[in-house]
């Protein structure tokens, strides 16, 4: 299991992410950053999607990164990445790069860079093969220009483009599950986490890289500002969209499912939205049913997945005792 | 400010060498309140370390150390997080030592 001395040691050794951006004070995106390059020990080049982490840390001509960071367009972050991983492999194979000495590739977007405008480039880069690892920062909406509604948005939330009013009650659509469009790649490696459990987000990360091929990792980001929340909150609003079954933690390697984290005590959906102003309006009068139906869904997936985890388990070594999340985690 | 550039002496695609940039000190975002720690209290768990949007928590090597307040943009979240209330949020303009460490109610400097 990773520990967060580890995450330190590699952090002392190369400060691969720097304070000194403009994200928003108590932003969730940097432990989405911090905890995914800390985890890879090779040396890592990034590609980044246009979004608030790509805005916010790269003001010309200051950088917070400390590694080879490329940004080319919104809509292309798995594109440039599959180019800049064939260029490697193609030099390597030209022994202009050494061969013993792996890189990897990882690609940050939010959502979106990867659930709307990108996922075509991410389909293709996920398609082809490319040896990489995309991490989608899920704040659920399109943050850097103002809250615009994305595909990622929750059912219900009011953003700037689905606004809670007279005429519309919030987003009307179901979100997209992107993590299930992914893994429909039949690619090795596809998770899904959240910032408020790192561990879990560590141990994805250090498996992910190991697979064969391209990996995804959908993380449950948080944005104080999109959605209405006390900035110092940002760690435990994460934390009960996990313990709510709003956002559930698991992976998928070579096909087989495995839920990773089971809230010890599910706690009901509407303390979740009654932390976010963007959820206000569900608490009117006129729309608790709006809440009953909330609520159901999450139950009906839940359930769906603990069908498929129970139907899976067998494929990967049993868990330690009081072992939630595990990287000592095998395929039998 | 700088002098604009031409365009043929803008550097191609934007290069930024990274060892050659200071990152802009963002501690004057804070509204009002900054951290503490009280170092008798922190169990070196580094969970506020992890958190910290802003690496405005400091490690020395694997342990906690203090907070860079030039970079503190006052969120809250290390002391919301810390599992032993180890830190608090004092006002911003609280005399406080160098890095906020506190040992057993006076200032530790090293
Ligand atoms: C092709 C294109 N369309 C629109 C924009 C404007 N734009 C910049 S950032 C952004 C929002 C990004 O949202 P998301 O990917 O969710 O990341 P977040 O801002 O939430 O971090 C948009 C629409 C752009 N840069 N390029
Ligand atoms: S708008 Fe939201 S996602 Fe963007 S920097 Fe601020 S808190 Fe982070
Ligand atoms: S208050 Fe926020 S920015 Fe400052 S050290 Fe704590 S977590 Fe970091």
């Amino acid at each position: 299991m990773p520990t967060i001395k580890q995450l330190a040691a590699n952090e002392a050794k190369e400060k691969r992410f720097r304070g000194g951006h403009s994200l928003c004070s108590g932003c969730g995106i940097p432990i989405v950053v911090r905890t995914v390059l800390n985890s890879i020990e090779t040396p890592v080049v990034v590609v980044n999607a246009t979004g608030c982490l790509e805005v916010a840390t790269t003001r010309f001509p200051n950088t917070a990164w400390n590694v080879p960071w490329l940004h080319v367009a919104f809509e292309n972050a798995a594109a440039a990445a599959s180019g800049v991983e064939s260029a490697y492999r193609a030099l390597v194979k030209r022994g202009k790069l050494p061969a013993d000495e792996p890189v990897t590739f990882v690609v940050f977007g939010g959502d979106g860079g990867t659930y709307d405008i990108g996922l075509q480039s991410l389909s293709g880069a996920l398609e082809r093969g490319h040896q990489f690892l995309y991490v989608c920062y899920d704040n659920e909406a399109y943050m850097n220009t103002g809250i615009q509604r994305s595909s990622a948005t929750p059912f219900g939330a009011s953003t700037t483009t689905s606004p809670e009013g007279k005429i519309s009650f919030g987003k009307a659509q179901q979100r997209k599950d992107l993590t299930a469009i992914a893994e429909a790649h039949h690619v090795n490696y596809v998770g899904q986490s959240a910032i408020s459990h790192w561990h879990d987000l560590s141990d994805k990360v250090k498996r992910a890289v190991e697979v064969d091929g391209p990996a995804f990792i959908n993380v449950l980001s948080t944005c104080q500002l999109g959605w209405r929340h006390e900035p110092r909150e940002a760690v435990k609003v994460a934390q009960l969209a996990v313990d709510t079954l709003f956002w559930p933690l698991y992976e998928v390697v070579k096909g087989r499912f495995r839920l990773t984290h089971i809230p010890e005590e599910i706690v009901p959906i509407e303390t979740w939205l009654r932390m976010q102003g963007r959820f206000k309006h569900l608490f009117k009068e006129e729309n608790a049913g709006a809440l009953e139906v909330i609520q159901q869904q999450i139950f009906d997936e839940w359930e769906r997945l603990k069908e498929r985890d129970r139907n899976d388990r067998a494929h990967f070594a049993p868990l330690q005792k009081d072992q939630t999340f595990t990287t000592e985690f095998e395929m039998v | 400010m700088n002098e604009l550039k031409k365009y043929h002496e803008i550097p191609i695609g934007g290069t930024v060498i990274t060892k050659d940039v200071v990152q802009p000190k963002t501690g004057g975002w804070r509204m009002g309140e900054k951290p503490m720690v009280n170092l008798d209290k922190c169990v070196n768990c580094l969970i506020c370390w992890l958190d910290c949007p802003d690496t405005a928590v400091l490690a020395e090597g694997t342990d906690f150390f203090g907070f860079e307040y030039d970079y503190c943009k006052g969120c809250a979240l290390c002391a919301e997080v810390c599992p032993t209330d180890a830190i608090v949020m004092v006002p911003d303009d609280q005399e406080v030592p160098e890095y906020g460490r506190m040992l057993n109610g006076g200032p530790h400097e090293n």
